[in-house]
Order: structure tokens, then sequence, then C-alpha cells
């Protein structure tokens, strides 16, 4: 039947555009901008407190982003919960290993995905959080307050991003 | 109370993203091999419905900027390096967990590589402080500030010429068929 097939994707313009309305009332209800990457340290703070909080205690990046739940760390949590719910909802969830463009490049292949994904994350979180910010909190809140840091790290993000998937994905066709 | 509105605020913001399919490996790998705009559509609609909204706020004194200090070494290299990981994973830190929570599983594998990035971070901040970022320091300014406009009405001018450059940015798009 009809309601098994999986919804279509609403507009970019009117998701956006509510996202953005989103902002507006978080500003106003709670004072916070939205930002994402400052949750992975306090959770990498929370994982090393595990196995030696002295050292933890006495680093100066973790007295800076001290390891605690706090409203970006629920914010971030809630992304993922809603995504869950949505996806559910709409018939879209699919468990999926390896994208459709990655398998274009380089084939089903899992192992690698998830190789290439590791040294990709690791390699952006060290980038964001030496930039101050990832497309969250740079490219979203950071440009629509007009702050120049917010401008020159969303060129940096796309510049590194544009130049490394043309070396990576260059013989995609779509 | 606060935790709540955190919580709350992700949730909408997760269904909006999963809805729109920014999140997806393939819709952001396409906007960087250029074929795809999506999510360049939704970012940029966010931003400027956001920048009015938030700069209306502002002027009624009803809530506050939150800038973050324009330090050209530390936001210029570490935007050049995020991308380059960005086109690796195909996530970025807010959408990872989204991913996963829309069945994506390999976000997992790039959401622990974010674990053990922030941990190098950490690592390597107390000689980063002393270097890169100290290089280009020029505090928590913005673009009318630069432009050397006044911040009331200098503010307006900036977010009317962005306004008007999105909407001819994403008019674009849409002929193009991005």
């Amino acid at each position: 039947m009809r309601a098994t097939r999986p919804s279509r994707a609403w507009s970019p313009y009117v998701a956006g555009a509510l996202a953005g309305l989103l902002l507006v009332l978080s500003v106003y209800v709670s004072g916070k901008y939205f930002g994402a990457s400052t949750t992975y340290v306090r959770a990498a703070g929370f994982i090393e407190s595990a196995a030696d909080a002295g050292r933890v205690a006495q680093m100066a990046y973790f007295a800076k982003e001290t390891p605690k739940i706090d409203w970006q760390w629920m914010f971030v949590a809630g992304i993922a919960l809603g995504s869950l719910a949505a996806s559910l909802a709409s018939g879209t969830f699919r468990i999926q290993a390896v994208p459709r463009r990655f398998a274009a490049r380089f084939g089903e292949r899992a192992g690698l995905r998830a190789l290439l994904a590791f040294i990709g994350g690791a390699v952006a979180m060290f980038g964001a959080r030496l930039a101050d910010g990832c497309p969250s909190g740079h490219g979203l809140s950071g440009t629509l307050q007009l702050a120049a840091s917010g401008y020159v790290a969303l060129i940096g993000f796309f510049l590194g991003g544009l130049v490394v998937a043309r070396l990576v994905y260059g013989r995609i066709r779509s | 109370m606060l935790l709540l509105f955190g919580l709350v605020t992700g949730i909408g913001f997760g269904i909006l993203l999963q809805r729109a399919e920014v999140i997806r490996f393939d819709r952001q790998i396409g906007a960087l091999m250029l074929v795809d705009m999506t999510i360049v559509k939704f970012m940029l609609t966010t931003i400027l419905v956001g920048m009015v909204g938030v700069h209306l706020l502002v002027d009624l004194d009803l809530a506050r900027l939150s800038l973050k200090p324009l330090v050209l070494g530390g936001n210029a290299l570490g935007g050049l390096i995020f991308g380059a990981g960005w086109a690796l994973l195909g996530y970025c830190p807010g959408t990872a967990g989204a991913a996963l929570g829309e069945g994506r599983v390999d976000a997992l594998a790039g959401m622990a590589g974010m674990l053990v990035g922030a941990a190098a971070y950490a690592e390597a901040y107390p000689s980063l402080l002393g270097t890169v970022l100290t290089w280009g320091d020029y505090g928590k300014v913005t673009l009318p500030d630069l432009l050397g406009l006044e911040a009331g009405p200098g503010r307006w001018i900036v977010i009317a010429v962005l306004v008007v450059g999105g909407i001819l940015l994403l008019r674009f798009f849409e002929k193009r068929g991005l």
C-alpha cells in the first residue's frame, strides 16, 4: 500500500526556514545558538576521565571545556533522536553501511568506508576545534550573527571540502 | 530546564534535517562535488531567516549576540582541515549522530574518529595556544566592524546585501537545476 512507501523529502527552503525560526526561538528562550563540536570535546573528556581523571583535570583544554552535560550536549543528542523518530515515521529509516556515492567510487566495501569515516572524523574534529566551531557554530550561528570568524571558517570548510572531495571521489558521475 | 530546552530544540532540528535529507552522505558529498546543492539551500535559508530574526531580537533588547573571535590562523587553517576531514567523512559533528539515527551505521566510525580528534586536539592545545591561535587575532569583530560601518544601521545594510545576494545565489542554483 501507499502508506508503506517512504515519504518524499521536504523542500530544503521550507525546512531551512523552519530551522532558522527554531534557532531564533532558541536564542529568545534559552539564549543559546546552535553548535555541536564542543560536545565531542566534553564527551572525550568524560571517556578520558574514566581512565585517568587526574590527568584530565590538569589539561588546559579540558579546563576550558569541562567534561559536563550542558545545553549543547542535549541539543546534539536531541538531533539524533529527532532524526531517528522522523526516519521511522516517514519510512526512510534504513540500515546502510556504505553510502551510494561512496559505493560508486570504491564499491560496496564497508570496512574501507568505516576506515575513511574514522580518519575523516578525526581530521574534521581536530580542524573544527582549531577553527573554534563547525558548520553549526560557525556556519550557521556565526554567519547569521555577522561574525567575521564565521565567514572565514565557512569559506575554509567548503574550500577544504571541495578540494579533497574532488581528489577522493573525482571519478563519480552524477 | 536549560537541558530540556536543549533536548527539545535538538529534536526539532533533527526532524527538519532528516526530512530535508540534508544529513545524508550523498547530499553532503554531492554539495562538495557541486552536483547537488540541497544542503547549501537548507543552510543558506536557515542563515538568512536566522539573521533577520536574531538581529530583530537584539534591536528589541530581547537577546544578545554570542560572537566567536576572529583568529585568522585558527579559523582559516582549522576551517581548511575541517573541510578535508568532512569530505572523507561525509557527515559533520551535528549530523553524524543524526545519520546514525536514520540507520547509517558508517556514522558510528565517524563519531569514534571525532572523539579521537577531539582528544588529539586537547593534547595539542597548549602548543597551539602560543602559535597558530595568536596569528591574526582581531577579537570579536563583525562584518560591519570590518567595513567601518556604524554598529546599528550598518548591520542592517550588511544584512540587506547578504539577503539579496543569498536569494540570487539560490535562484542561480534553481536555474542550473543543482
